[in-house]
Parts: C-alpha cells; structure tokens; sequence
C-alpha cells in the first residue's frame, strides 16, 4: 500500500471513486462507463494540474516518500555486474554509504551512493542514510580508485546530513568531509553527482563536488534541512514549510540560481510510482553527461570543475 | 501581612539582581572579568596578553583587528577585498539589516578579515574570521574572500595562514553557503597542487560547513586551548544520541586526543609557532644531490 501525501489526496479521492463505479458495473445491470470515462479524463486533468504545480513542501515529502527508491534500487536497474566493495582500511564499514565497480553500458565506472533503508530494520543498519565518517572515507578510497583505474565515478545523493553523533565527532566528522571536498576538487576523471532524494548540508556536498551536478525534479538540496533553518533562525521547527520556501531548495530553483547542471525528470507523481521507468530517466541522464566529458583530459575536468565551483556566490563589488 | 512584605522583597531582589548570563558579561570597559574564573583584570592590561586571562589562561574572543596587531609586524598587513558586499540572494527577511548593523559594529565589510603581511619579516597571506560578525557564519562574501586571498597566495606562492572563528554556513544564504564549501576546497587544492603550505589555526568556534571545509584540511592543523571544534552543535547531538556528552566534549584538547591536530597552541607562543613553521617550509628544499 501506498502513502499518501496531503497534496494529493484529491487525487486518491477521485481514483477510489472510479474504482467504486467500475466495481458497481460489474456487478450491476447499470452502465456507467460514459461516466467512468469522464472521471477518467477529468483524474487526468487533476493529476497534470497537481503534479505539474508542486509546491516546495510537496517535493520536499515526494523526496522523503518511504517508497522512493534508493541509491541501491537505482544502482541494480541502471548498472550490470555491479560488485559491492566495503570499507575504510581505516575504521570500518558504514551502510549508509554503499560504492563499487559496475558497468554502465560498455564503460566500467564507480558508483557510490548514500543509502538509506525502507523499513525500521533496514533504516537502523542503514542509520537512516546518514553517514560517519568512514562513510566518506570508503567513498574517498573509491574514487581514488577510480581515478586510478580511468573510471568515471557516479554518486548518488541521498541524506538528511552527515550523521551529527558522538562517535562520529570522535573519528573526525568533519575532517572526513572536508578531505573529501579538496580530494574531489583534483579527480582527473569525470565525476557526475545526482541528487535522488535528499540533499543536505555538507553530509551530501562531500560526494558532491563533481562536474556535473544533476537533482531529480522532485529531490531538494541545502545547507540544512527545512526543519534545522526554522528552529534555528525562525525557533520554531513546525515552520518547515514556510522555510522550504523561503530557501530555495528545490530542483527548479537551484537551476535558476546556476547551482546545477541540470534537472532529471520524475515520472507523474514521483519517482516510487514507477522506479524502473524512473532509473531509465537517470540512466539517459548519466549518458548525455559521460557523453559531454568524453574525450577530456585528467587536467581539464580538474579545470572545469574548478571554475564550476569557482564562480558560485552571490555579492557585488 | 508579613507574609507579603516577604514576597516583595523577594520580587524586588530578583530585579536588582542581574541575570546569569549578564553577571558573565561584563561590558567592555576599564575593567573586564574573566567568564572562566571571574578574575577583574584591567582592560588595558588584557591586550597586553593578547586577551588571555593572566590568572587562568583563559582565551577571550578577539576581534579579527586584535589578531593583526598580535600576529602582525608593526604596520606590514594590508588587507584585500573590504569593498565586497553582501546582497540577499533569497530575499530572506531582515537579513540585510542584520549584515549591516554586524558591520557598523565590527568594521568589517564580512565575517573575514583578509590580506598578506609580514611576521617576522615572513611573508604570508592570511585570513582572520571575527566570530562577532553573524557568528563569523560563511555566506558568499566570507567563501569569496577566503578564495581570492588562497588565489592570491597561489599566485605569489605565498604559505595562507586561516584563522577560523565559526559557527559554520550562513543559513540566510542557502545553497550559496553550502557551496561556499567547494568553493573554498577547490581554490585551496590548486594552493596545495604548487607544494604551498596552509595552515589552519581553529579559534573558538570552528563547527559546522567552516569546520567541514577548510578548517579541517590545513598541511598543519592548529587550535588554541579550549577552542571548541566539531561539526555538530553539542545540543543537536546530545539529542541525537540521548545522552549527556562529557564537558571537554569538542574542545581543541579533545581534537588533539582523537588526532585531528597537530597540536595546541596558547595565544601567546602563536605568532613565534606559526614563524617557525613557515621558515621551515621557505627555506630551500634539501637537495640529495
């Protein structure tokens, strides 16, 4: 079964209306598919209109919905032969980082992702998808092997944050993120980083320094999450909505703001209505972006990430 | 009644009495008190420390400014980019004013004091966060700055000394702060790809997206005593983790311990510590041949 999200129950409302008519003339002499019909294009029209004028906060539950499909559902549909390789060589191995070596069509490539799970089981090895820092170190150790090996690297960013815990402070938390933010910035091969879910503060900065940034239509990505920026500027957490808002957090806006490179198309309704039609999108999108590096040079892919990330800021002189 | 008179009295003591966090703060006068062991000192007598407490070795907050005038041969630091200005890209409700008041307070165009000067006759860029400008929070102008004093030093090759001082991104920007972030490590890793040194001194605080990026990757790491350093707040972990952290939770001895410095240094061997390690990294590179 399905959760619904508040911004679409009148949706649900209307499909279960259909469901009842169609029940009612199977089992009735009475005809209704005149009616049903009309229901139908009149859903239609509802869906487009819904799902085509999403709000901020909506995007912000599709992205949280527990159905959505995670960086492992994604890695399996969109990669062959994908072999999971675990650990820091330095503390151990977290689950809420995976990474490993797959094919991408013909091309070999690393592909890393934050994970998280779909149930309490799952979310509690998984710790909810938020990284410690031999997460981000795993992730490092990939890349670096990546790099070694010409392999372009895909990351997929999924997290609430870096995991703001003892142990994690204990191991370096933010060393570990910081490392991974200047180790990236010299990777001589492509790096392609997507948003699927959520994207925020440096947890998810720290796979994300690539050289193209890409966020699915209904993720969103900020230096905290909507809740965090209404308690702590606003003092009042059930703000979120308003703060969603108020940031400018989603896809379309941080294309507008030239923060990303661009915007991965949903299926209607999100993502979880259809994960395989869903990682068909992402696969065409990894395609044009390996496409617009290939050929490139180590050093010239270190350049063009550099002045990707050179120029964001907003002042004047 | 008496019964009255009492609660009066009562009443009245509690408006004469000065709150908690008043009684620690002692404003900026002849004399200041130490918050760690309420010593009265002269404030004439606390520049001479370099703002440490002479009982307690306490490390008071300075101000960017102060830190020039310790670090700093007499007369030899020019800063860079005091013209930048800060706009409010999200059109965040009075973001603006604040920016501006923090400025008329501190002097500073942002939370970063930026330039190149002399110690002890070594040359060496710097940038100095002030902690008293929106919590020395990194928006576009603070990422800006750092980058363009890190390109700088790039140029001249040049060792960058940053002085961090933070509570991390500046929320009232949004995603331009976070990205400050990679903004900041890309310009540091084409430094560090010329074989130039960084240092990183973390002053308190250096949490969060400042702690996150560049603070934390200095050639050298350095912190003065009691700093607090970490990445997430105390409160937002104890909550996470329900249970009550150990009070040198996040303090530089802390980092030390778990191996995230190089090592501690009081204010007042600063300047000579940052000296020596930039001379050994200027003199010429030993030859095997």
């Amino acid at each position: 079964m399905s959760k619904t999200l508040a911004f679409e129950e009148p949706i649900i409302k209307l499909q279960e209306k259909i469901k009842e008519l169609e029940e009612f003339t199977t089992t009735s002499e009475v005809d209704l598919s005149d009616e049903i019909e009309k229901l139908k294009t009149r859903l239609k029209n509802l869906e487009k209109d819904i799902y085509e004028n999403m709000e901020p906060w909506d995007r912000v539950q599709v992205a949280r919905h527990p159905q959505r499909p995670t960086s492992l559902d994604y890695i399996n549909e969109i990669f062959d032969d994908f072999i999971e390789l675990h650990g820091d060589r330095v503390f151990g191995d977290d689950a809420a980082i995976v990474g490993g070596i797959a094919f991408f069509g013909e091309i070999p490539v690393t592909v890393i992702g934050e994970q998280r799970g779909r149930d309490t089981k799952e979310n509690v090895k998984r710790n909810f998808g938020m990284p410690h820092p031999e997460g981000y170190r795993k992730a490092l150790r990939l890349m670096k092997q990546a790099e070694k090996f010409q392999r372009p690297i895909i990351c997929l960013i999924d997290t609430k944050g870096a995991y703001p815990g003892k142990a994690a402070e204990e191991r370096g938390q933010s060393e570990a993120i910081a490392r991974n933010l200047i180790e990236m910035a010299g990777l001589k091969v492509p790096v392609i980083s997507i948003v699927i879910g959520e994207g925020a503060s440096g947890g998810a900065l720290a796979i994300g320094v690539a050289n193209h940034l890409l966020m699915l239509e209904n993720s969103w990505c900020s230096v905290i999450s909507p809740e965090g920026a209404a308690s702590i500027l606003w003092r009042d957490s059930s703000l979120a909505k308003q703060m969603a808002e108020a940031m400018k957090i989603t896809a379309p806006h941080l294309e507008e703001m030239g923060i990303i490179d661009g915007i991965v198309p949903e299926v209607m309704g999100g993502a979880h209505r259809n994960p395989k039609a869903q990682s068909a999108f992402i696969k065409e999108a990894i395609e044009k972006s390996l496409a617009a590096f290939k050929g490139m040079d180590g050093e010239s892919l270190v350049q063009d990430r550099y002045e990707k990330y050179r120029n964001v800021g907003v002042f004047s002189e | 009644m008496i019964r009255d008179l009492f609660t009066k009295s009562k009443k009245k003591q509690s408006i004469t009495i000065p709150s908690k966090d008043a009684q620690h703060d002692v404003p900026e006068g002849l004399m200041t008190k130490c918050p760690e062991c309420k010593e009265i000192i002269l404030t004439k007598d606390l520049m001479k420390t370099a703002k440490v407490c002479p009982k307690c070795d306490h490390h008071f907050k300075m101000t960017a400014w102060e830190r020039v005038e310790c670090l700093f041969d007499e007369g030899t630091f020019v800063s860079m980019d005091d013209h930048l200005k800060t706009e409010n890209p999200l059109q965040f409700p009075s973001y603006t004013e604040k920016v501006k008041s923090d400025a008329e307070k501190t002097g500073l165009n942002e939370a970063v004091l930026t330039g190149i000067g002399r110690i002890n006759g070594c040359e060496a860029a710097v940038a100095i966060m002030d902690a008293h400008f929106r919590m020395g929070s990194m928006g576009s102008v603070v990422g800006e700055k750092i980058t363009r004093v890190v390109e700088k030093a790039t140029e001249l090759r040049l060792p960058v000394i940053i002085f961090s001082a933070s509570g991390g991104a500046r929320m009232q920007e949004g995603i331009l702060s976070l990205m400050q972030m990679a903004k900041t490590s890309v310009a540091l890793k084409r430094h560090a790809d010329r074989n130039l040194l960084f240092i990183s001194v973390m002053t308190y605080p250096t949490t969060g997206g400042v702690s996150a990026s560049f603070a934390s990757v200095g050639d050298i790491n350095l912190a003065e005593p009691k700093a607090l350093i970490g990445f997430a707040g105390r409160r937002v972990i104890e909550q996470t983790v329900r249970e009550k952290l150990p009070s040198d939770f996040q303090t530089a001895e802390f980092q030390l311990t778990h191996g995230q410095l190089d090592a501690v240094v009081h204010r007042g061997s600063m300047k000579d510590t940052l000296f020596k390690i930039v001379r050994l990294h200027t003199k010429e590179v030993y030859s095997h041949e």
